[in-house]
């Protein structure tokens, strides 16, 4: 148990970048949405660490509503890209720039 | 170095090579793969800090469900074979220096911070599942009954953008 | 309860070193001469037609979020269940409404017949004769 709350936090923070690098770097709409997932879970560690260092259990619950609202969040982004591909026929975030003025 | 130190760097470096596997992959099929891994050695962290029942959740939500939703969401757009998701190189330069700002910031306040504002409580690996159960039921009841909403118009939305021809 | 996860991990890691090992036998000892016919999808000499990664039906799509909603109204069955006994009736009713208000969601998406499966037209037959010959025509002129 000699394992510091920085270190958690520190691994929590380079999962974060490596989910912006996907985000900023990749055209695919669905791996951007992986990226946002992987954002999500380096969030949720760090609720856990802290949960843990309190000694209190409220990080766990609200991280238990993070991960309910990400399903929802999945389930309705993902109906979005599917509409999206039914009616332009590519999931590239580089094509679909209609609301782009 | 303990055995729990060695199990946590283990986990960690499994989690953060899932990650960037999942990033720079080409085929967005291992792209899912990586991701999956990367769920798991976030569960075994989870397990590291006590919090079992998340754990759980984590394998049965995010591997079981929103990983198969997003596998469902690559089976249903495109023809994995012929997929472009080259990386724009005009884009990666702004990408990078974003991405090391914000690592360099984060690490900054990682160093900085002095985390041990309270007595680091002794661990205590005791099964969490219950005391989540009382605390749902008492100090989390409203936004516990607010999910089901959330849940319901989630369900509701995603099944009408989804369907063919509205 | 570090214990019961360690057996889970040590399960797994020897679940891992299983698939590993025997894959990595087999690669040793396999004898490899590969040829068209051999790495072809069936040996017994049926073509297959396009890619395997095809383009699934949308109604999937339905199916695997109906799937995802509710398990996560199971998710928060576990906890509930563990401490039902002990507050009784309020957490009974509780739960009820939370449960009443996802099967809504339930009723909508039945109603709407998202959850109906239009099957696929059946070929008629003889077109199907018809492109097995095509093929075969085709198959004799490649080799």
């Amino acid at each position: 148990m000699e394992i510091p709350i920085s270190y958690y936090l520190l691994l929590s923070g380079i999962l974060f970048t490596i989910g912006v690098v996907g985000v900023l770097t990749r055209r695919n709409a669905i791996v951007v949405f992986m990226s946002i997932e992987l954002m999500l879970n380096a969030v949720n560690l760090t609720l856990v660490a802290f949960s843990k260092q309190f000694n209190s259990l409220d990080g766990q619950i609200f991280v238990f509503f993070v991960m309910v609202v990400a399903a929802a969040e999945v389930a309705v982004g993902l109906a979005l890209i599917v509409a999206i591909f039914r009616l332009k026929q590519t999931v590239s975030i580089d094509k679909i720039n209609i609301m782009k003025w | 170095m303990s055995l729990f130190d060695v199990i946590f760097y283990l986990f960690a470096a499994f989690t953060l090579a899932s990650a960037a596997l999942m990033v720079v992959s080409k085929n967005i099929v291992h792209s899912a793969v990586g991701l999956l891994f990367s769920f798991f050695g976030v569960a075994g962290i989870y397990v590291l800090l006590a919090a079992d029942f998340l754990a759980v959740v984590q394998v049965l939500v995010y591997v079981g469900g929103i990983l198969i939703l997003l596998l469902f969401g690559v089976m249903l757009t495109q023809r994995i074979t012929s997929v472009d998701m080259r990386t724009g190189t005009l884009q990666l330069v702004p990408a990078i220096l974003a991405v090391a700002g914000i690592f360099v910031i984060l690490f900054r306040v990682i160093r900085t911070t002095s985390w041990n504002i309270v007595p680091e409580a002794e661990a205590q690996f005791i099964p969490t599942a219950e005391k989540i159960g009382y605390l749902l039921m008492t100090d989390f009841l409203i936004p516990f009954e607010i999910v089901s909403v959330l849940l319901l118009a989630a369900l509701i939305g995603a099944a009408f953008i989804a369907r063919k021809g509205t | 309860m570090l214990f019961n996860f360690a057996t889970a991990l040590v399960f797994l890691i020897f679940g891992g070193l299983f698939v590993l090992l025997n894959l990595g036998i087999s690669r040793i000892l396999q004898a490899r001469n590969p040829h068209p016919v051999k790495i072809s999808t069936y040996e017994c000499g049926e073509l297959p037609e396009g890619e395997s990664w095809i383009q699934f039906n949308i109604r999937f799509y339905v199916v695997a979020l109906v799937f995802l909603i509710f398990e996560v109204e199971i998710i928060f069955l576990f906890p509930w269940a563990l401490v039902f006994k002990d507050l009784g009736l309020f957490a009974f009713v509780e739960m009820m409404i939370f449960v009443f208000i996802l099967l809504v969601g339930l009723a909508y998406v039945w109603a709407k017949g998202d959850l109906d499966w239009d099957k696929p037209q059946s070929v008629p037959a003889p077109e199907l004769s018809q492109s097995y010959e095509q093929k075969e025509v085709t198959e004799t002129v490649d080799s």
